[in-house]
């Protein structure tokens, strides 16, 4: 274990001090109890998909297809619940629901071998208009009472969405790094073919790593629709970038093969944080996707110029022959 | 060694799109033997381990292992059933440390088991340190050399406990010693009874290894004989149907200008210092000098990769400082890097593109690709170098890895440049297309293109160079003209002529005169029994070894 191989990670870690930092001495008032409450609460869902989106960066594909999916889930709930089920029962039907979302993007990219970015895109299309026709653009209402936050309470269902998120960030963080499957995803990421030879199947890993990826959609859209006492049908607009974003910015490559979820969590948090930061600075919150979007340039350039001092530090790769051209 | 086969295969037939890899060829390994597999380039030996493994499906024929038929193989199975191999393409995960690529090929890849960090690093270890390799586990193999990519490669491969070894050119990018390392494990591992396939363009290291020796042509078995029964030439002779002329094409060229003046040249970072040196419009210079002398950095620092920051460089006659390969290209200097299997090609471009793509300017008029020319100039490279393909525009990763070496090294030699940098640049390829890169040397010499020739063969250096730079520990330590020059000398010039160094345990000079044997057997072979010389070689080795436990870095670098 080398600190070396995590500097990604640690140079969003720094920036992400220094804004918690800055933030805490002009407006010391932004660490309130309640504000931070809100703020992982608002972002739970984000770092949820961020999660599943990690891992379909590490074995070198992407999905863009989540925010709609999001959606459907979203909805799809909202109407088990209305149809009598037991609330509790909403949880692992929500999972089954994102994990067969999910199954179709990798049946695809997986075995049929298509490019994830198409499948992806079409499938982001689909859903979206499938949901605007079977819906009418009607939001679902008329909720049972203990739909909402599960029927805890405002204040325990909050802490539960909370506490739900970050459980699962452990258990998968600690499965990248430790279980053989978790390796298994670095490994496709890193070379496939190589992978292939080792034994390992790359479409299988793949498949898994999308069924993962629509689970962990099914489970954010039931904690995020549990927020409030209607679901919209048009949820998780952008949610692909948010995602995507906060995976970059935490020091995931974006070719596969090298990223840690500690890093996606840091991100995701960074990009979360931005928009009250400077509300509570008294900057016109108009700026958050810019500033956003700066960080995420930095984090690619960042990568770009680590990338190439590795690059001119490697002898014999004869790596600038070719770029040099 | 025991009589009955191992592994069988039988009349394997395989077709890819266009192309009749293996008509029927079969083979036959058994237990405790080292089996050596040649042929041309494209002779289909790749695909026919790739087939044993797994890698690839067999249109037809059948493997068997210790007489049972091996159906529905795949690499996962073939792991399983005790068949290990090293590619020749590198199979690593470069994100990846040293430590997890050994332990990926090793562990069972069941889902749910838990890594163990401690025990992977520790086999990496042992395992690296049995091939000789001083590689930190914790490194990520990216950003490893290409000859310790191979070792690395080796040591999982090891690791894997095989019944079957399979080791397609392992030695192709490997240093003498390294590879004299490899064979002594070789020779352990026979003793415990492991079967083992041994690839090789390299036919002088063979009588040292193999124990029986298999001839593919065109995808057929030509033959199989016990490897004491035939000589080189015999071995050419069943490879290429036909007698070749090993002689080297070298023609005396009226010499021009001075190209190249480097004059106490250096740069720190890389180890190079105070290179003197010339090389004139016309000639070729050979640099010779062990893995480690500094060869490869000093060619990278003429090409502007790693800026000289010592010393001078003219080219015809101006000082100019190279600081990148973009105005090293602007100044004609085209450079041919060792590394060509993973860097040298791009893939998925067709043949034809590939070739010209240094030079592409010469290959259209106001912008648009003259493609009739550049299909001409394809061709007539494919013809003489004998690229083995169905068509020049065929994707690059559809050609063996010898063919493969050879596109790169066309795209480099049809720029025309004034100074062209060769490293190691018949690595890998076949006897015939080897003198045909020879002659091409030759002929560009002839127009009047300044050459240098870094290569590990000495009888290359001699054969081709009108003058031989050796290097060693980072500088030119002399410059011999081509007549004065004698494999003996340049060994000598090589290791540093050095003051002997003293004290040393009784293993290590027995070690040493192990790893030194097939050099003295050389050097008496050729009618000197120069005592003295072979005692600074060995004492000089010494040095070497010992300069390269105390600092690891100075051989990763
Ligand atoms: N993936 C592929 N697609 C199409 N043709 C291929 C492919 N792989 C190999 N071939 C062809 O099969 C033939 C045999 O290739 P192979 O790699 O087995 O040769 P080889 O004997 O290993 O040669 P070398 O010494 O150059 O490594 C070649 O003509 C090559 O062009
Ligand atoms: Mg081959």
């Amino acid at each position: 274990m080398k600190l070396n191989r995590y500097k990604r990670e640690l140079s969003a870690a720094v920036a992400y001090a220094v804004l918690l930092v800055a933030v805490g001495i002009i407006a010391p008032s932004f660490f309130s109890g309640a504000n931070l409450r809100d703020l992982a609460l608002n972002n739970a869902p984000v770092l949820l998909v961020a999660i599943g989106m990690t891992m379909v960066i590490l074995v070198g594909q992407i999905d863009i297809s989540v925010g709609s999916q999001f959606a459907v889930a979203g909805v799809a709930a909202g109407w088990l619940a209305k149809s009598g089920i037991p609330i509790p029962m909403l949880l692992p039907c929500l999972i089954v629901i994102g994990a067969a979302l999910g199954a179709i993007n990798g049946l695809f990219v997986g075995w049929l071998r298509l490019p994830s970015i198409i499948v992806t895109l079409a499938m982001l299309v689909a859903w979206r208009d499938a949901l605007r026709w079977v819906t009418g653009g009607e939001w679902v209402q008329n909720l049972p009472a203990n739909f909402q936050w599960f029927g805890l309470g405002q204040s325990l269902g909050q802490w539960l969405i909370v506490a739900i998120s970050l459980i699962v960030l452990g258990i998968f963080s600690w499965t990248l790094r430790n279980l053989a499957g978790g390796r298994a995803l670095y490994a496709v990421g890193s070379d496939a073919e190589a992978a292939r030879l080792a034994g390992i199947e790359p479409p299988r890993v793949t498949f898994f790593v999308f069924v993962l990826m629509g689970a962990l959609v099914g489970l954010a859209a039931l904690l995020n629709a549990v927020r409030f006492s209607t679901v919209p049908s048009n949820a998780g607009l952008g949610l692909e970038l948010k995602a995507v974003a906060a995976v970059v910015v935490g020091g995931t490559a974006i070719t596969g093969g090298r990223g840690t979820l500690i890093g996606t969590l840091i991100g995701a948090a960074l990009l979360g944080t931005i928009g009250t930061a400077l509300t509570f600075v008294g900057i016109n919150p108009f700026w958050e996707k810019a500033i956003q979007g700066a960080i995420i340039l930095a984090a690619l350039a960042s990568d770009f110029v680590l990338g190439r001092l590795e690059g001119m530090r490697i002898s014999d790769r004869g790596l600038r022959i070719d770029g040099a051209q | 060694m025991t009589n009955a086969a191992l592994l069988r295969a039988t009349d394997i037939d395989k077709s890819y799109a266009g192309v009749h890899a293996l008509k029927g060829a079969s083979f036959e390994l058994r237990a405790g033997e080292v089996h050596a597999l040649i042929g041309e380039n494209g002779a289909g030996k790749s695909t026919l381990i790739k087939i044993i493994t797994g890698a690839v499906a067999a249109d037809d024929g059948e493997i068997q292992l210790n007489g049972n038929a091996i159906t529905h193989n795949s690499p996962r199975l073939a792991k399983q059933l005790g068949i290990a191999a090293i590619y020749q393409q590198p199979a690593l995960f470069p994100e990846l440390s040293v430590a997890e690529n050994i332990a990926i090929g090793l562990e069972e890849p069941s889902l749910w088991k838990r890594v163990d960090w401690r025990a992977r690093s520790g086999r990496a270890s042992d395992l690296l340190a049995r091939v000789g390799a001083r590689i930190d586990p914790d490194r990520d193999a990216g950003d490893l050399t290409m000859p310790q990519q191979q070792l690395v490669e080796i040591a999982r491969a090891l690791g894997a406990n095989a019944k079957i070894l399979i080791f397609d050119e392992p030695t192709a990018s490997l240093s003498e010693e390294d590879a004299q390392n490899l064979f002594k494990v070789i020779r352990e591992l026979r003793t415990h009874g492991v079967g083992m396939i041994y690839i090789s363009h390299r036919l002088e290291e063979l009588p040292e290894i193999a124990d029986r020796v298999t001839v593919l042509r065109d995808g057929r078995t030509i033959e199989t004989c016990l490897m004491s029964e035939v000589n080189r030439d015999q071995l050419i002779h069943l490879m290429v149907g036909s007698e070749l002329a090993t002689v080297f094409p070298k023609k005396t060229v009226t010499l021009g200008e001075v190209i190249l003046d480097l004059r106490q040249l250096g740069r720190s970072e890389s180890g190079i210092h105070d290179v003197n040196l010339s090389v004139r419009a016309g000639e070729i210079v050979g640099v010779a000098g062990l893995v480690g002398g500094g060869r490869t950095e000093l060619a990278r620092t003429i090409f502007g990769l790693t800026p000289a920051d010592q010393g001078e460089m003219l080219l015809r006659g101006k000082p100019i400082k190279i600081e990148s390969a973009a105005q090293a290209i602007e100044c004609g200097i085209a450079y041919v890097p060792e590394d060509r299997r993973r860097h040298g090609v791009i893939l998925d471009l067709p043949i034809s593109a590939n070739i010209t793509l240094a030079s592409l300017d010469r290959f259209s008029r106001l912008g648009a690709m003259d493609f009739r020319r550049e299909k001409e100039i394809a061709a007539d490279y494919t013809r003489r170098l004998s690229i083995k393909t169905p068509a020049i525009f065929a994707p690059v990763a559809t050609l063996s890895g010898g063919n493969q070496q050879k596109v790169a090294l066309s795209r480099w030699l049809i720029t025309k440049p004034s100074l062209l940098i060769l490293d190691e640049p018949t690595q890998g390829i076949d006897v015939g297309a080897k003198s045909e890169i020879h002659a091409l040397m030759t002929e560009l010499a002839g127009q009047g293109v300044a050459t240098l020739m870094i290569s590990s063969e000495l009888p290359e250096i001699l054969g081709m160079s009108d003058r031989i730079a050796v290097m060693y520990g980072g500088t030119i330590v002399a410059t011999l003209d081509r007549a004065e020059a004698t494999q003996q000398r340049i060994l000598a010039l090589a290791l540093g002529h050095l003051e002997a160094a003293e004290g040393s345990t009784p293993e290590e000079s027995q070690s040493l005169r192990d790893l030194f044997a097939p050099v003295r057997e050389e050097i008496k072979a050729s009618g000197t029994t120069d005592e003295e010389l072979l005692d600074q070689i060995e004492a000089a080795v010494k040095e070497v070894r010992e300069r390269d436990r105390t600092s690891p870095q100075s051989r990763e670098r």
